[in-house]
């Protein structure tokens, strides 16, 4: 542990994390698009959860090995076999998305795929009281992302939630109740947090959120609430 | 490189070496060997996940094609063969089932955020990694490990087994939170 290397980590490494529910279930393949998308920003910002995500992975493979297996048609070996080495027919890329290089990025490649374009190109809808939303296009099975822009010093409405409320923090920082969120950091809110995120003074905070029911205002500006019954 | 290994070789280190043949030389007796172990397991897997055997059986023939042909893209520093072969099913039965792309990081990804300055792992390589999990998935209480294999294998969400199963959302998650506590206490050593 006390071995200096050169390299160096770039960038804050996140305080807040994934939870074991979330990695397990992302490792499951049992997790809706949205979530996932999630997960995979967050291991692109986090050492840490990379490793307890390979680990869930590993999971998979003993769990594999383990099961009583079932046997394979009678010519499934040369059927793979003559299917194997036909000249490939293109297994899709992995997604559709810009193939231009990139150097340097402020949102994780996953999310840079859905969107198309990094930070600087992301065309936010102003929703008023300093916060702006872009949602994440093209996500198949119907689960719902968004970025939240909430300017600089500025606070998004005292709110609890009806479902889980996943948030995860991308540029600049906001404290809650909870304690100071960065980039990387996540927080998971659900019923039982009645909370106001405010962002910090000197620069807009963006987040990447989803929620699996809209959110439900304790405040006094229920006006709001349109925000994001619409989304 | 003279190690000789039957032909329904069983252990990890056997399934590395096939994996390297197939990669190197396009072994295809190496193929028969390692797909006469997870063909089969990649089949059960995809029924127990739902399938029936008729598209369980195609698309366990898929996985099995996507193993021939990314054998190169395998890394033995990075997971056991097992763990690779059941990321592949996984994703194929995500394609097929569900209806979307499975979002997942890029490894050469300017945003991210590179390993911090420990050591590099060596534990993978070495196969410790799984053999920690095997032990610790082998020594659970029996509803724990049944839970496990639930949460892995059925494509439910938690909420689902917690209804399926008639148990409280909150026994269904703290069963795997005690799974899978247990098996990060399995690794602890490889962790600093
Ligand atoms: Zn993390
Ligand atoms: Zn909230």
């Amino acid at each position: 542990m006390s071995v200096v290397s050169a390299r160096e980590p770039v960038g804050p490494i996140p305080q807040h994390h994934l939870s074991d529910d979330l990695l397990t279930a992302y490792a499951a393949g049992s997790l809706d698009e949205a979530s996932s998308l999630f997960v995979a920003s967050h291991l692109t910002l986090c050492p840490e959860c990379r490793r307890r995500a390979a680990m869930m992975d590993e999971v998979g493979g003993v769990l594999l090995d383990d099961i009583a297996p079932v046997a394979m048609s009678a010519g499934a070996l040369s059927a793979v076999l003559s299917r194997a080495e036909a000249p490939a027919n293109d297994e899709p890329a992995s997604m559709a998305g810009s193939r231009q290089t990139v150097f340097g990025a402020d949102l994780p490649a996953p999310m840079r795929r859905y969107y198309g374009c990094d930070l600087d190109g992301i065309a936010w809808q102003r929703q008023g009281g300093g916060v702006s939303v872009a949602t994440v296009p093209g996500i198949g099975d119907g689960s719902h992302a968004f970025m939240l822009k909430v300017e600089a010093g500025r606070a998004v409405p005292q709110h609890t939630h009806r479902g889980n409320e996943l948030v995860m923090v991308l540029k600049g920082a906001y404290s809650d109740a909870a304690g100071r969120f960065g980039r990387g950091d996540v927080e998971l809110a659900d019923g039982d947090v009645d909370h106001q995120p405010k962002a910090e003074k000197g620069e807009d905070c963006i987040c990447l959120a989803v929620t699996d029911a809209p959110l439900k205002f304790t405040g006094s500006l229920g006006w709001l609430l349109n925000v994001f019954v619409k989304m | 490189m003279c190690r000789t290994i039957v032909l329904d070789a069983a252990t990890p280190d056997d399934h590395k070496e096939l994996m390297r043949r197939i990669a190197a030389a396009q072994d295809k007796a190496a193929f028969a060997a390692l797909f006469g172990h997870f063909g089969p397991r990649v089949k059960a897997y995809l029924m127990r996940s739902g399938s029936t055997p008729e598209s369980a059986e195609e698309l366990a023939q898929e996985a099995m094609v996507m193993v021939w042909r990314k054998a190169e893209s395998f890394d033995p520093a990075q997971a056991s063969v097992s763990t690779w072969i059941f990321t592949i099913a996984r994703n194929k039965r995500i394609d097929a089932y569900r209806r979307m792309n499975r979002p997942d990081l890029d490894e050469n990804d300017p945003a991210l955020v590179p390993d911090g300055p420990t050591a590099p792992d060596t534990a993978y390589a070495e196969g410790q990694v799984s053999t920690a999990i095997r032990e610790a998935v082998a020594t659970l209480p029996d509803e724990q490990a049944e839970m496990l294999k639930k949460a892995f294998f059925e494509d439910k969400a938690h909420s689902e087994i917690a209804a399926e199963t008639g148990l409280p959302l909150g026994t269904v998650k703290s069963r795997l939170r005690l799974a899978i506590g247990r098996m990060r206490k399995q690794l602890k050593e490889f962790e600093e």
